[in-house]
């Protein structure tokens, strides 16, 4: 009886898609079925960036030591609702803002750049199994797939910074398209590592292959030291991919006012604003599809809770880590950012595919030699890159000449 | 033929129409964006799902970028003052039906118009990886290594930093006490 309660709310989506399905006759069930998939990432995802831009304001307010938004509540009542009614009093703001275009701009391109920005990153959203039986399209070449939707993004940054005329957003234009091209090599070579170790570009075949515990820890890739290394570089260029901070030099607000989006208002502005957040959501569930086991529990006795509970808790501690470093770390300079991806992340990534075919390669002989071996193969890169990229120069502890 | 063929096809000859015949050169580079990506839809249209998908990546995502990143270092944004065709238009006909001829004496002969034709197969991805691990291993690790060495090339001449730049960099901090004492300097104090 318990058992099969946990099932039912395990499949309760899929359920109810299938029944709302079968309302339709035969000829339009296709067409009914991808549109409700269509309709409930739109929603999910949608709803979820409203919740989100909340916390992230409320969590950099603590951060810095203020109280954040806590004012927007129901209108003509006391009720604040902890300003949780803020995201729907933006978006009134955003679509009744005036919609500016400069003169100088150029029209079409203008219009079209939050699009060719939006749809390809909403695409990604497909092939992310989000819960058992619950993926929009069974591609076999899944994660192919992902990667080469989401380079579609990269355009419209051009698009947008070149087509406004404007010599700052030309400039977010041109640091944009240079780091997400930078980091775009180490994000798929570390994704790369698991294929190499699962043997498929199926992302439930890479879900299934990390089912199961090894007495209580389960077998997630993130627990083994080729695909620790691998995680920590596919969540550090997925950050820079979606231009978050430390990575948002093309945003620059200090030097260079907004970058791409400068001239952007209103609500084109929000489709700007909600792509960024949407590719956060794809990078985390892929981060989560690849290294943290997707929809499976963290634990035997944690088997009840459902598997889309946990896929949006894995994409959700994901998005905590960026607003928690967004209020850490300050924001890189443009030659430490192409060092730091050219000369670190990608031999590092390189080396790493090197100790997950040794993995793969040991998997016969007992566990603590493997371990002992891969994780010299991580460990020596690492220690030999850092040494080596600090070259002569001299790290001293800081001390302050004017600030005491 | 069908419906989706059809609107595959239209939009692809006329985004490479504009690609060809648009003054300003970036909108070319958008126009032939869009012609990539209706070659990649017309491959997944025809179930060559590998194909369409790496056309996606390695054309959209790499070479229409190299393109826009190359117009705008070369300053060649601005628009094209007068008509962007050419003058030798005899010359390009020529060029035109020679290669024309060529594609028809092509397709003429390839196994697609022969009678006899084989049902087509449904190949997956990991049957071309299978393909290339196997049959093709030699020219895929030869490719690879190719790149591979392009990749850290790459890399290695962007390390090679000469020194004097780096000395002048860090001029301005290496010694911050006589920077002050001169800044103090300047500083008219009290009489």
């Amino acid at each position: 009886m318990r058992g099969s309660m946990i099932e039912m709310a395990d499949q309760i989506f899929v359920t109810l898609k299938h029944w709302l399905v079968e309302l339709f006759p035969p000829a339009f069930q296709p067409l009914v079925s991808a549109a409700l998939s269509v309709a409930a990432i739109l929603s999910l995802f949608g709803g979820l960036f409203a919740v989100v831009t909340v916390f992230e304001r409320k969590g950099l307010a603590r951060i810095q030591n203020r109280l954040g938004p806590n004012r927007v509540g129901i209108p003509f009542t006391n009720i604040r609702l902890f300003g949780f009614g803020q995201p729907v009093a933006d978006g009134i703001k955003a679509l009744i803002k005036e919609d500016l275009v400069p003169r100088a701009a150029d029209k079409v391109v203008h219009f079209l750049a939050p699009l060719a920005m939006f749809v390809p990153i909403t695409l990604t959203f497909a092939v992310i199994p989000f819960g058992r039986n619950m993926t929009v399209l069974d591609l076999d070449a899944g994660l192919l797939y992902f990667f080469a939707v989401g380079t579609g993004a990269e355009l419209a940054v051009f698009m947008a910074g070149w087509s406004s005329r404007n010599k700052y957003s030309l400039l977010g234009a041109m640091r944009g398209l240079a780091q997400m091209i930078s980091y775009e090599v180490p994000l798929i070579l570390s994704a790369l590592t698991v294929v190499m170790i699962v043997g498929s570009l199926y992302p439930v075949d890479i879900v299934n292959a990390q089912a199961g515990y090894i007495g209580w820890i389960p077998k997630w890739h993130v627990l083994t030291p080729w695909g620790f290394a691998g995680c920590v570089l596919f969540l550090i260029a997925a950050a820079a991919e979606s231009n978050r901070s430390p990575f948002d030099l093309p945003e620059g607000e200090s030097e260079i006012v907004a970058g791409y989006f400068l001239e952007y208002s209103g609500f084109k502005f929000a489709i700007f604003f909600m792509a960024e957040y949407f590719g956060m959501f794809a990078a985390g569930g892929m981060a989560a599809t690849l290294f943290f086991g997707g929809y499976n529990a963290p634990a035997p006795w944690l088997e009840w809770i459902p598997s889309w509970a946990w896929f949006i808790a894995k994409t959700m501690t994901w998005i905590f880590i960026l607003i928690w470093v967004r209020g850490t770390v300050p924001r890189l300079r443009q030659d430490q950012l192409m060092n730091f991806a050219w000369k670190f992340m990608l031999p590092m990534a390189l080396s790493n595919m090197v100790t997950a075919a040794v993995w793969h390669f040991m998997l016969p002989l007992p566990a603590a030699t493997r371990w002992i071996a891969c994780s010299l193969l991580v460990a020596g890169p690492y220690v030999l890159l850092g040494r080596g990229l600090m070259g002569d120069k001299k790290i001293a502890r800081r001390t302050y000449r004017f600030a005491q | 033929m069908n419906l989706s063929f059809a609107l595959i096809s239209i939009v692809t000859i006329a985004a490479a129409t504009a690609a060809m015949s648009l003054r300003n050169l970036v909108h070319c580079a958008l126009a032939l964006t869009v012609t990539f990506a209706g070659l990649a839809a017309a491959y997944l249209q025809l179930d060559a799902q590998f194909v369409g998908l790496v056309q996606v990546l390695v054309y959209i995502g790499g070479v229409a970028i190299l393109v826009v990143v190359a117009i705008l270092l070369t300053r060649g944004g601005e628009a094209a003052q007068g008509s962007v065709f050419s003058a030798s238009g005899i010359v390009g006909a020529g060029v035109t039906a020679a290669v024309l001829g060529v594609l028809v004496w092509a397709i003429n002969h390839s196994a697609v118009m022969q009678p006899d034709m084989p049902p087509e197969p449904h190949v997956t991805v990991k049957q071309i990886g299978e393909t290339l691990m196997n049959q093709f291993v030699l020219p895929l690790e030869v490719t690879g290594l190719l790149l591979t060495a392009a990749l850290i090339g790459a890399v290695l001449i962007a390390m090679r930093e000469p020194a004097g730049k780096i000395a002048d960099r860090q001029s301005p901090i290496a010694n911050p006490e006589s920077q002050i004492s001169n800044l103090k300097s300047q500083i008219p104090g009290p009489p």
